[in-house]
């Protein structure tokens, strides 16, 4: 049982990790391409999950996080940037030690709350949820600290690989809402594209601080 | 009798219903006669109803399949309902009936509303479960919404309009949450399992908010002046007449029906606080009234005196309930004969001030004058009603006030109770407002109808339609019945009473004869009706038929000029001159008057200036504040609206965060 707490500590740590490195990366492909690593690790996770709980049917939600968030998505952005040329760099409003500093606390955060909150839980689950929930946030301030569409996106999707973790961890949660949670992330990314490309034939910049001198009026 | 109650209640449902559809598909010009037939058929339908429950003591009730789902609606028609039915829709008939001869600007905003208002105000009545309750409650007030923005193009309706609306919703909102305080889990009965004091008070005070605020109590009056007169004139006389009446019927039925029975409600402090409103409602609403120059917005005011002098009478019957059954009796009496009263008379004279709007073109009082030679008959039915609002006897509007009056001087029955001091006050207020009255009255019925005419379409009107005088004439003879014989009212009003204040509440208005009134039985004050009556009609008819026949024919002649032959009817009596005394006296207590004078020095040629202006001290206490808080936070978060996305995102996450820290912390 050791064994198995461990590695499932270790995937779960492992997604934890992608999610700094994410925070502080300021190249477009190494993004994307560590994005692609954060879903495998995540397919991972939910197969080891399905394999402890005797629960097959995660492992549909594992073989979808393989399928359409390593393997799709990275490649739906990677054609995006390459047909737009758009630029490798990425702005940031936040400076690394500033994001990684932010990070950390966050991270705290989310493991007091939980320890606060689940002292009852199995322990397994306790540790999923915290991590689920530290990855949660970091893939906001992802989205909050970065001015580039794609890199929003990308931080969308990893705040979402979060909450698929804490769902697998959960005994008992239906299928249903997986599968619903992966076919709403694929909509928005074709949503998010259709508009990034917009965006790119309006402004030619897919920076979003261009949308916003054409807000309507002010008051 | 009382058993074809509920089979002619679900006949008139079936006719309002089908007036409605017809209001909404047919011709305006021929649905509308449809419509409004219709509608007087089924209100008439609703007062046999009401008559016959009243008169046979029963208790009737239904279920209907309909509602919520897994409950049924509950019906119960008793002697509160029977005799409120019986008034609202008596004033439904006649505010049919005149509708006939009247015009709608826009008769597809009117046809299809005024049936269902009809009918929501009946369910109000009829319900025996909150949630039939507040779905007829909520009814009413949406139906006559959208009837008191009938007229949209008409200066001040849209904001009367959305007034009433925001005051309407705020009042079901207020019973709703009662309901829910309460507990009585879907019947209007006491709750079975008493809730605690402070539960208990919260909500009477807020059926005390959500009832007065229909019925237009001060301070929650003020959608009541702007909202009446904005209606068409049969929508005016039913909201005015007959809603403000659905009102009182709830906070009795609230009050004296499902707290009072618990057995633990402040009564005393309601009574005091009722009676206060009352005092202040009667006082504000007569003096506004007299500081109007409009027909209706002045009626509209009158409703809310009217309704003071109704709640005063509730408040004495709440005061007395423990201590003097008798002096309780009276009371409750004489407020819900009142009610009847008031809705006779108020239905009556805005029925005649839509037909003078409607023929003159305004009900500007400044533009009106000497309508008694071009529509006598009109001019008779509004002076009975004149008569009766300002408590002349032997008319109607006397026989209630006065009782009331008597069973304010029951206080000293009291004992040394400091709420006996209410009693002297509340008397002093209601001879007071009693006497504006009959001088607003005065003004309203001499500009109007005495003089000469000061504007060319006011020289030109026409009598009223022969529909509109049937309901006028109708009207005006019930007030002169009910003035001479009160004692069958006060007989059919027993059950009621006692319904209300238990056995032990007989109501004590003996009848000596069938012909008398007297409050106190075998104790002097006595009213004799009829006999006054007689006596009225022996010295003032006889004379006058007399003279008729003997004496020399009347000559007409011209009015006499002052010494200035043929002046302009300008220089009549105004409305504002005729108020000015009593703006002078009341004027900078009660709306801080300001009057500003120019007067040119001789030999200038610059004309004279003379301004008033009042304030609505109301309005400007207690409603304004919130509503300039309401804004000013609106201005200061309006910058929210243009934020980048990264900010809005940067919101959502610092809530968060800051929210798993008040977790982290706190638990």
């Amino acid at each position: 049982m050791a064994f198995a707490l461990d590695l499932d500590r270790l995937l779960a740590g492992g997604l934890l990790l992608m999610s700094f490195l994410l925070l502080y990366q300021d190249r477009l492909g190494s993004l994307i391409d560590l994005f692609a690593f954060q879903a495998l690790l995540l397919a991972l996770a939910v197969s080891w999950q399905a394999h402890l709980q005797d629960a097959p049917h995660l492992l549909i939600a594992a073989s979808l996080a393989l399928i359409v968030k390593s393997l799709i998505i990275p490649g739906a952005l990677r054609r995006i940037i390459a047909r737009l040329g758009i630029r490798n760099e990425i702005e940031t409003a936040l400076s690394v030690p500033q994001s990684l500093l932010l990070g950390l606390a966050l991270t705290a955060l989310a493991l007091i709350t939980t320890a606060r909150l689940t002292p009852a839980a199995a322990a397994l689950a306790r540790e999923d949820v915290a991590f689920a929930l530290a990855v949660v946030l970091l893939g906001l301030l992802i989205m909050v600290g970065r001015r580039n569409a794609i890199a929003q996106v990308v931080g969308f999707m990893s705040l979402e690989n979060g909450l698929v973790l804490a769902a697998s961890g959960a005994r008992g949660m239906p299928l249903v809402v997986e599968i619903s949670t992966a076919l709403a992330v694929l909509i928005s990314l074709i949503v998010t594209g259709v508009f990034i490309f917009r965006i790119r034939e309006r402004f030619d910049t897919v920076d979003v601080a261009a949308l916003e001198p054409h807000q309507g009026e002010r008051g | 009798m009382s058993a074809l109650a509920f089979p002619a209640l679900g006949l008139a449902a079936l006719l309002w219903l089908t007036a409605a559809m017809l209001g909404a598909i047919a011709s305006p010009r021929r649905g509308r006669s449809l419509v409004y037939g219709l509608s007087a058929l089924g209100a008439f339908l609703g007062v046999f109803a009401g008559l016959g429950v009243l008169f046979q003591g029963a208790v009737l009730t239904q279920s209907l399949p309909l509602g919520l789902p897994g409950a049924r609606s509950l019906l119960r028609l008793d002697a509160l309902s029977g005799f409120f039915l019986a008034v609202v829709d008596g004033g439904g008939v006649f505010a049919s009936l005149a509708a006939l001869s009247l015009e709608d600007a826009e008769p597809r905003r009117v046809s299809p509303f005024f049936p269902l208002f009809l009918g929501a105000m009946s369910l109000t009545l009829l319900a025996a479960d909150s949630y039939t309750f507040l779905l007829g409650w909520e009814g009413m007030s949406v139906a006559s919404w959208a009837l008191v923005v009938a007229e949209p193009r008409r200066e001040g309706t849209v904001e009367a309009g959305y007034v009433y609306l925001m005051m309407a919703s705020a009042g079901t909102l207020a019973l709703l949450a009662a309901f829910v305080l309460l507990g009585i889990g879907g019947r209007l009965a006491p709750p079975p399992l008493a809730p605690g004091a402070g539960a208990l008070a919260l909500a009477l005070t807020l059926v005390t908010l959500g009832t007065t605020s229909k019925a237009g109590l001060v301070p929650l009056h003020v959608w009541l002046p702007l909202a009446h007169p904005a209606a068409p004139s049969q929508v005016s006389a039913l909201m005015s007449g007959v809603m403000t009446k659905v009102a009182v019927y709830a906070f009795l039925r609230l009050v004296f029906d499902v707290i009072l029975p618990t057995g633990a409600a402040p009564i005393n402090a309601l009574a005091g606080a009722i009676i206060l409103l009352g005092v202040l409602s009667a006082l504000h609403g007569v003096l506004s009234a007299l500081m109007q120059h409009d027909l209706k917005r002045l009626l509209a005011f009158h409703t809310v005196e009217n309704i003071g002098i109704i709640f005063l009478g509730i408040g004495f019957a709440l005061l007395f309930e423990k201590s003097v059954p008798a002096a309780a009796a009276l009371a409750l009496a004489a407020a819900l004969f009142h009610v009847l009263n008031h809705a006779l008379f108020k239905t009556l004279l805005f029925l005649g001030a839509g037909v003078v709007r409607e023929s003159a073109g305004s009900a500007d009082m400044e533009k009106l004058g000497g309508l008694i030679h071009r529509a006598p008959r009109l001019a008779f039915a509004f002076l009975i009603g004149t008569m009766a609002i300002s408590a002349l006897p032997p008319l109607n509007g006397f026989v209630s006030e006065w009782l009331a009056f008597q069973a304010m001087l029951q206080t000293p029955r009291l004992g040394s109770s400091p709420l006996a001091l209410l009693g002297p006050l509340a008397a002093a207020a209601l001879a007071l407002a009693a006497a504006l009255a009959a001088a607003c009255f005065v003004k309203a019925y001499g500009i109007t109808f005495l003089g000469r005419a000061r504007s060319p379409r006011a020289g030109a009107v026409v009598e009223a339609g022969r529909a509109a005088l049937a309901a006028l004439f109708g009207l005006a003879a019930l007030c002169v019945i009910f003035g001479i014989l009160p004692g069958p009212v006060l007989r059919a009003l027993g059950p009621v009473v006692t319904g209300r204040l238990g056995s032990a509440g007989v109501p004590q208005v003996s009848l000596s004869a069938g012909l008398s009134v007297s409050p106190i039985p075998g104790a002097p004050p006595h009213y004799a009706g009829l006999a006054l009556g007689f006596a009225l009609a022996i010295f003032m008819l006889l004379p006058a038929l007399l003279l008729r026949r003997r004496g020399a024919p009347p000559r007409r002649g011209p009015a006499w000029d002052c010494g200035f032959p043929d002046p302009s009817p300008a220089t009549q009596y105004s409305a504002g001159g005729f108020a000015a005394p009593i703006r002078r006296v009341f004027g900078p207590l009660v709306f801080a008057a300001r009057e500003r004078v120019e007067m040119p020095p001789p030999g200038a040629l610059t004309p004279a200036h003379f301004e008033v202006r009042l304030r609505d001290l109301v309005w400007e206490g207690i409603y304004r504040p919130p509503i300039r808080l309401v804004l000013a936070l609106a201005d200061r978060l309006n910058p929210l609206q243009f934020l980048t996305v990264r900010r809005y995102l940067g919101i959502v996450f610092g809530l968060l965060a800051a929210l798993l820290l008040v977790v982290a912390l706190w638990t």
